[in-house]
């Protein structure tokens, strides 16, 4: 099992599910209605570092980040 | 990198960074300083932070700017900030003026791009998000 964490204004509680790579998380989250809309726009960080590897590995676990549209200042 | 529960003592982390590097031998001292204005009926600015990410793109800027001989530091609020108080300060020292003020740039404008900081307008007691002044990561849509 990972953890998915969903950070800033998005709606969603941590989910625990079953994912050997990133490609599972996403076509996981893509299902859930709260959630998919947000995808298009959101970066991806695994245990605190951002990736864009979609093949990435994934061990049990593991927490994965989603991280909205940003701005600071 | 410093982070504080609402808004920043701007005047006593200015004077603190300069005596900070008074033996340094830096020849430029450029601050930024970000101040929440009064517009749209807003009260206060509040802010979210995914501390363990900042840190990482603080450290990676920390590099950068050691290669280039210089030194960056930057403080910003957690929560709300009310209007006409600052919720961001970045600084850049450097031995000479040029590199602190391409410096400044690149590090204000990559800190508005890629710091996980999110940002929502307080109206009535009530946080919005600031949808249309925030900018997708580095990155972004990968799992779309």
């Amino acid at each position: 099992m990972v953890k998915v964490e969903f950070l800033g204004p998005i709606n969603q509680e941590t989910l625990e599910i079953e994912a050997k790579t990133l490609a599972d998380v996403a076509n996981a989250l893509q299902e859930i209605e709260t959630v998919s809309s947000w995808l298009e726009k959101c970066a991806v960080a695994v245990n605190d570092e951002m990736t864009n590897d979609l093949n990435k590995v994934l061990n049990s676990g593991d927490r994965v980040s989603i991280l909205p549209p940003v701005c600071g200042g | 990198m410093e982070l504080y529960h609402g808004a920043l003592d701007v005047k006593e982390i200015f004077n603190r960074w300069l005596e900070e590097e008074n033996a340094s031998n830096y020849g430029a001292y450029i601050p930024f300083v970000g101040t929440i204005r009064a517009e749209d009926n807003i009260e206060a600015l509040s802010f979210d932070i995914y501390e363990p990410v900042l840190q990482s793109w603080f450290d990676s800027w920390v590099k950068k700017a050691e290669s280039r001989g210089a030194k960056v530091k930057m403080a910003h609020a957690i929560g709300d900030v009310p209007v006409h108080t600052s919720s961001y300060i970045s600084a850049v020292f450097s031995p000479k003026r040029r590199v602190a003020l391409e410096l400044i740039d690149e590090f204000v404008e990559d800190f508005k791009a890629n710091a996980p900081i999110w940002k929502y307008d307080v109206i009535d007691g009530k946080r919005i998000y600031a949808e249309d002044r925030s900018t997708p990561m580095s990155g972004s849509g990968l799992l779309s």
